[in-house]
């Protein structure tokens, strides 16, 4: 039997991820790109890098699984799902005794329950609002003229974090203004950010329940402090993929590949019932 | 009452209605096509546009032949009607504006006259409509008479407040208090005490007198026409299920503004007949029925048609809602031998007027009574009193039944309320757990 590879691409708001997996779950490519301005040209870029990358060529890809916001516009993809499940499926696929699945996007963040087999039992989601989403944290860095990844460090601060609400994203960078304004020295501005996506969050996760071992998903998991915060909020440690950012992609490849071994038959692929 | 107003409503009534509805038909020779995932429309949609315009349309008519009263949605009506007052449902009015998707036009003149754009879309509605004089309806009358139910919310009581003063006209506050785990007989005694105090105020406003008969006869009529209604919703268990709950979401404004009223009686009689039809030969309101959902909370009147076609399209139908419930939940507790005390129980024991527990039960009840596969619940920003608890009920239904449900934040009928992408997102998510759930 020649080898078979499933491809999934996750067109998200933030960011396009292409993961590349064969028969056996074996990741064979990843790669992450900003999505711009047009999401179908960004799912061809990436996709194109992801093959380059694995050395394979289009053809060699047997089903492809389109998730994200954008997942409309991937022509090229064989069968469509909700960035939702495949969170779900990616997180089971990383770390088998996932039961709660938080992942915190650009444009929302999600908390899913998953079964023992990466299906989706019930999920959440933020309201219309950014606040508690990958795109606060954008906002705020460029009003604090920080770069991302300056926002993402654990910080021992004195005292306590500068108080900064969790209901609108709008509401919060002026709260930021008035804060820069009275010379709140920036790191406490910066854990009162962390702070008010953790409590977003946690109110999210504690309106479904906690179950199993909690796997934190999604580019926000590259927040150090953020996820110092989080853990200590929920009292237990976070699994986090090493790159979070293609989990939603992983589990759109899984997912693809699972739907192929449903339609033919085939159960060669390790790890799939 | 002037004599050329009386004649000239009589034409409309007898004439000028009649040919309105003759030119509507001509207009609608071309009937939309109806998209492959439906069955085939319900007849008695025809009866009840004819129903709806000729109420709007005569109510232009009505200044200087009767009184006209502006009514919530869970008040007393049938009193009213003892008076011969034309109602008008303010609520009724903004959902129809809400569904042209116009709301967002109205609440902006509320919102310009200063009114918050966290009050109730229906009353902004109602109040856009009444500072501009604007309607899609044409013209409504100007109201003689307010009359209003904290049964459903304790905006309705300042919504018309607000009308009360600006119009500088009478107000009725019929005053149901909630019930915190059951009814007390101090309750029903304030309620039926408080009915019979407004006869005087009635009488004086309509210039009419009060006949016991004759509101006993309303009563009667509002009650068969309650119980036909819930014989209708009944027919819904079976599958597949004759009509959808967005039919049921049209079909519902009889019961809501024409209650008491023979017209309404009659037109019910009519859809019963059809959707008994429909069961017997097995037809349903989609044209493959696979999962069957229950709706909580009012529609999202400028989505209805969108989330018709989702829903028919991945074979899921909803055959039960507590919306459309509320007009026959409580009506068994009429009695025409006791009408206040039978009055005060039916109207004080509404859903919203209820406590959680009970909305707990009921909807369990609706569960599995209808076969229902999973939930969507309406988080509406309007309404607090039928928003808050979702998030406790849908966890205590997801936990005891294992049903899959899913909370969509939107509006009733302020279109702005409404995100796209993320609504998308959250309805197929819970379609790939539905499924999931009966693969797995």
């Amino acid at each position: 039997m020649p080898d078979l590879y499933f491809a999934g691409v996750d067109v998200g708001s933030l960011s396009t991820d292409v993961s590349i997996i064969d028969q056996s779950g074996k990741v064979m490519s990843e790669i992450v790109i900003p999505t711009g301005v047009n999401g179908s040209e960004a799912a061809e870029n990436a996709f194109d890098s992801a093959l380059k990358l694995a050395n394979l060529e289009r053809e060699s890809i047997t089903a492809i699984t389109a998730t994200g916001y954008g997942r409309a516009s991937v022509t090229f993809a064989t069968g469509k799902t909700t960035e939702i499940s495949c969170h779900g499926v990616g997180a089971h696929q990383l770390f088998p005794k996932t039961g709660t699945v938080i992942d915190i996007g650009g444009q929302d963040s999600k908390v899913i329950q998953i079964d023992s087999q990466g299906r989706m039992l019930d999920f959440t989601m933020n309201d219309k609002c950014a606040a508690g989403t990958g795109r606060f944290l954008e906002v705020m860095a460029n009003r604090l003229e920080l770069d991302l990844s300056e926002l993402s460090s654990p910080l021992n601060i004195e005292g306590e974090s500068a108080p900064i609400s969790s209901t609108c994203t709008v509401f919060a960078e002026s709260e930021v203004i008035s804060l820069l304004a009275k010379h709140t020295p920036r790191e406490h501005i910066v854990h009162g950010l962390q702070r008010s996506i953790v409590n977003r969050i946690w109110s999210m996760v504690a309106s479904i329940g906690i179950k199993g071992d909690v796997t934190l998903t999604g580019g926000v998991a590259l927040n150090r402090g953020l996820v110092a915060l989080l853990e200590e909020k929920m009292g237990l440690t976070l699994n986090i993929p090493e790159n979070p950012q293609t989990v939603g992609s992983l589990g759109a490849a899984h997912i693809a590949s699972r739907a192929y071994i449903n339609q033919t038959g085939t159960s060669r692929v390790k790890g799939v019932k | 009452m002037s004599i050329r107003a009386e004649i000239k409503y009589k034409i409309m009534k007898d004439y000028g209605a009649p040919a309105l509805m003759a030119l509507q038909e001509f207009k609608r020779r071309k009937p939309r096509p109806i998209p492959e995932a439906f069955g085939p429309p319900l007849e008695s949609n025809k009866r009840l546009k004819e129903i709806l315009s000729r109420h709007y349309f005569l109510s232009r008519y009505v200044p200087g032949v009767k009184k006209v009263a502006w009514v919530t949605s869970g008040a007393p009506v049938e009193l009213l009607r003892a008076f011969d007052f034309y109602t008008i449902y303010p609520e009724n009015h903004s959902a129809l504006i809400g569904a042209k998707k116009q709301g967002a036009d109205y609440c902006g003149i509320a919102e310009g006259s200063g009114f918050s754009q966290d009050l109730c879309s229906y009353a902004r509605i109602d109040l856009g409509h009444m500072l501009s004089g604007k309607t899609p309806a044409g013209k409504l009358p100007k109201p003689d008479l307010l009359f209003c139910s904290n049964n459903i919310c304790q905006t309705v009581l300042y919504w018309y407040k607000a009308i009360a003063h600006e119009l500088d006209i009478p107000l009725i506050h019929f005053d149901a208090p909630f019930v915190t785990t059951e009814q007390t007989e101090a309750d029903i005694t304030y309620m039926a005490q408080q009915l019979q105090d407004m006869i005087p105020i009635l009488e004086r406003v309509s210039q009419r007198v009060f006949y016991l008969d004759v509101f006993e006869d309303i009563l009667k009529c509002s009650m068969e026409t309650s119980q036909t209604w819930g014989a209708i919703l009944d027919a819904m268990k079976a599958q597949p299920a004759p009509m959808t709950i967005f039919d049921a979401f049209g079909h519902l404004a009889p019961i809501v503004s024409l209650r008491g009223f023979p017209v309404a009686q009659d037109y019910y009689h009519i859809l019963m007949e059809e959707v008994e039809t429909r069961v017997t030969q097995g037809i349903g309101a989609i044209s493959d029925e696979r999962y069957r959902l229950i709706w909580d909370n009012i529609a999202i009147w400028y989505k209805v048609r969108f989330l018709a076609t989702f829903f028919a399209e991945r074979k899921m139908n909803f055959v039960t809602a507590t919306y459309t419930n509320a007009w026959a939940e409580t009506t068994g507790y009429l009695d025409v031998k006791d009408p206040w005390t039978s009055m005060a129980k039916t109207y004080g024991q509404i859903i919203l007027n209820n406590n959680l527990k009970h909305r707990l039960e009921l909807m369990k009840k609706m569960i599995k009574t209808y076969a229902v596969d999973g939930m969507v619940m309406h988080s509406t920003r309007s309404c607090k009193p039928y928003s808050v608890g979702q998030f406790d009920l849908r966890k205590a239904l997801t936990a005891d039944l294992d049903l899959p449900a899913v909370i969509l934040d939107a509006d009733i009928a302020d279109e702005r309320v409404w995100s796209e992408q993320q609504i998308h997102t959250r309805l197929e998510a819970f379609c790939e757990t539905l499924e999931g759930s009966r693969n797995a």
